[in-house]
């Protein structure tokens, strides 16, 4: 904190940091105090559960913790979740979001409904999905497949992971395309007519104009999906509880796990290090875009 | 390219025509699918709402003798407006905080920016970035300790820490297109800094503030991460009173409908009518 002396010596400098204190306080403290606290437990023998056991545990939650084999499973699973979303939503909202600056007849109604999903609280998705959409007798997918002559898929139980990467690729397939809807407006049409008089085809349009024009809002709808992605809770809470087994068990609900069920606070705090290491390697590319972005 | 527009000129004008107006039908007919594809589970749980809980979990069907049972029922079994209630008191009470702490930092990083303005927007962000579920422990025990677990205001004070960042940025984007001579002339005729706050930047400005307003009643209202860990059933918003219905003896299709039907629609439509502001705060005015 050295930015008030720095600023404090002109009168307009001390406006200035009176006006902004109360929100740079506070997110101080937010960000501060309990970042300290995860830190401090996580070197601490601390279970609710055994009020007895304290004491200062070094580096033995985290050797526990990568000694067992939950962790790696929550890690893999994850990325699986993380990669997989971002690969459907980002390649789907890239192409919706060309479809969709077509001119077409109600396009106008055609966008609101399919950005509408991702306003949709979390909870809710994920129960509708579960209930109404997969549910393996009574669910519309089975109807469907049935319907065509297709053996009814039992989502939950034999897909478990493939059933949360379609509910949170729902959520946030809209995400990507109103960002790049957005973006694709300040396309140039000059540009585009040009090329195409120049005879290039659609394929030609796309990636040597549209794509390469994307590129920022791609990158960050990327970066701010991968923040939201790594720490999905609500989809998994409501569907699976991340069973069967570990089989849909992230590195979020593994905390969860082992903060709010097994009381073991000092475990849980080694792996919110280990989501707030990961989590940070994201963020310092984003905060170097968006640092880039700011200077123009 | 060496084919030099000899190949536009081609093409007889009339096929020319139908190739396009074809081209326009397909495009209008996919764009429809897919729109009604993504929103059909939204369709769906909105018409189930309407059915009795034998013909929910019937075969799917649109045709059916529209109830209102469930509506009723979500109220009077579980008191669906204590939780209703609770949304509203989170999300605007949240908002109003979030709005009052940012509105003079966003104003002094716009007007009377420093060298050090950049930075301190920076890291702003990056206290975003932060994962709840990194800080769950000692959220927990702190609210624990001090008696805000299962509380309005606990939350109340965990979102309005949440969404400060973004609310702060989006209101310093807006105050930036604001023309500062403006400003100036109202600092000549000698207006202090509070009348300049409240007579001219606030009026002038309100768009922009009533949009960041809602963006943050969307992203409270939505949040399912602090809800469903730090309230049981005093505090709980609708959605842990939603995430309630997940257990299985508590599988009512249309009951599940309704209640999600109402807690989804104010957001629906805020989030209709703010597509174009929310863009700008979700990306951190990165994507224009």
């Amino acid at each position: 904190m050295n930015k008030p002396c720095a600023s404090g010596r002109t009168v307009g400098g001390l406006r200035t940091l009176s006006l902004q204190a109360p929100a740079v306080t506070l997110l101080l403290l937010w960000m501060i105090v309990p970042l300290g606290m995860t830190l401090w437990f996580s070197f601490q023998r601390y279970n609710l559960l055994m009020p007895g056991v304290t004491g200062f545990a070094g580096l033995e939650n985290y050797q526990y913790l990568v000694t067992d084999p939950a962790l790696w499973t929550a890690m893999g699973n994850t990325l699986l979740l993380v990669g997989w979303v971002l690969a459907i939503t980002v390649i789907g909202g890239t192409l919706l979001a060309v479809l969709f600056q077509q001119d077409f007849a109600g396009r106008g109604i055609a966008r609101v409904l399919a950005i509408s999903p991702f306003f949709v609280m979390p909870t809710v998705s994920a129960l509708v999905w579960k209930n109404m959409m997969m549910h393996p007798s009574n669910g519309v997918l089975a109807w469907l497949f049935e319907s065509v002559g297709l053996p009814a898929v039992d989502w939950f139980s034999s897909l478990p992971l493939t059933s949360i990467v379609i509910i949170v690729a729902w959520q946030w397939l809209p995400f990507a395309l109103l960002i790049l809807l957005t973006a694709m407006q300040s396309l140039d049409e000059d540009q585009v007519e040009a090329a195409r008089m120049d005879g290039a085809g659609p394929v030609a349009i796309f990636f040597f104009i549209t794509l390469p024009h994307l590129k920022r809002a791609i990158s960050v709808v990327i970066m701010i999906e991968m923040i939201f992605l790594l720490t999905i809770f609500a989809e998994i809470f409501v569907t699976t509880s991340g069973g069967p087994g570990l089989a849909t068990t992230n590195l979020a609900y593994l905390i969860y796990i082992r903060a709010l069920l097994d009381f073991d606070v000092g475990t849980a705090s080694a792996g919110g290090v280990i989501a707030i290491i990961l989590a940070n390697v994201v963020a310092i590319f984003l905060v170097r875009m968006v640092a880039k972005n700011l200077e123009d | 390219m060496t084919t030099s527009g000899s190949k536009m000129a081609a093409p007889h004008a009339t096929t020319g025509r139908r190739s396009a107006q074809t081209r326009r039908a397909f495009i209008t007919v996919l764009g429809w699918s897919i729109a009604l594809m993504i929103f059909f589970p939204i369709f769906w749980m909105i018409l189930t709402g309407f059915k009795t809980e034998t013909v929910a979990i019937a075969d799917p069907t649109l045709i059916f003798s529209p109830t209102l049972e469930n509506y009723q029922a979500v109220q009077e079994r579980s008191g669906y407006t204590r939780f209703a209630l609770n949304s509203v008191a989170v999300a605007f009470g949240s908002t109003f905080l979030a709005l009052l702490i940012a509105i003079p930092c966003a104003y002094a990083m716009a007007f009377l920016p420093t060298k050090r303005t950049k930075g301190t927007l920076l890291w702003m962000l990056s206290t975003k970035m932060l994962p709840s579920v990194g800080v769950l422990v000692p959220i927990y025990l702190i609210f624990r300790d001090v008696g805000l677990l299962d509380t309005r205001t606990g939350l109340i004070l965990i979102y309005t820490l949440m969404n400060l960042p973004i609310v702060v940025w989006m209101l310093y984007t807006f105050f930036k297109d604001m023309p500062k001579d403006i400003l100036e002339a109202a600092r000549m005729d000698g207006a202090s800094k509070l009348q300049e706050i409240f007579f001219l930047l606030l009026p002038l400005t309100l768009p922009g503030i009533a949009s960041t307003g809602l963006l943050s009643v969307i992203l409270s209202w939505n949040e399912a991460f602090w809800s469903l860990n730090l309230t049981t059933s005093n505090a709980a918003p609708l959605t842990a009173y939603i995430a309630s219905f997940s257990s299985p003896e508590g599988l009512f299709w249309a009951k599940l409908s309704a209640a999600s039907t109402m807690a989804i629609a104010p957001i629906l439509i805020l989030g209709w009518m703010t597509q174009k502001q929310m863009v700008r705060g979700l990306t951190f005015g990165a994507v224009k």
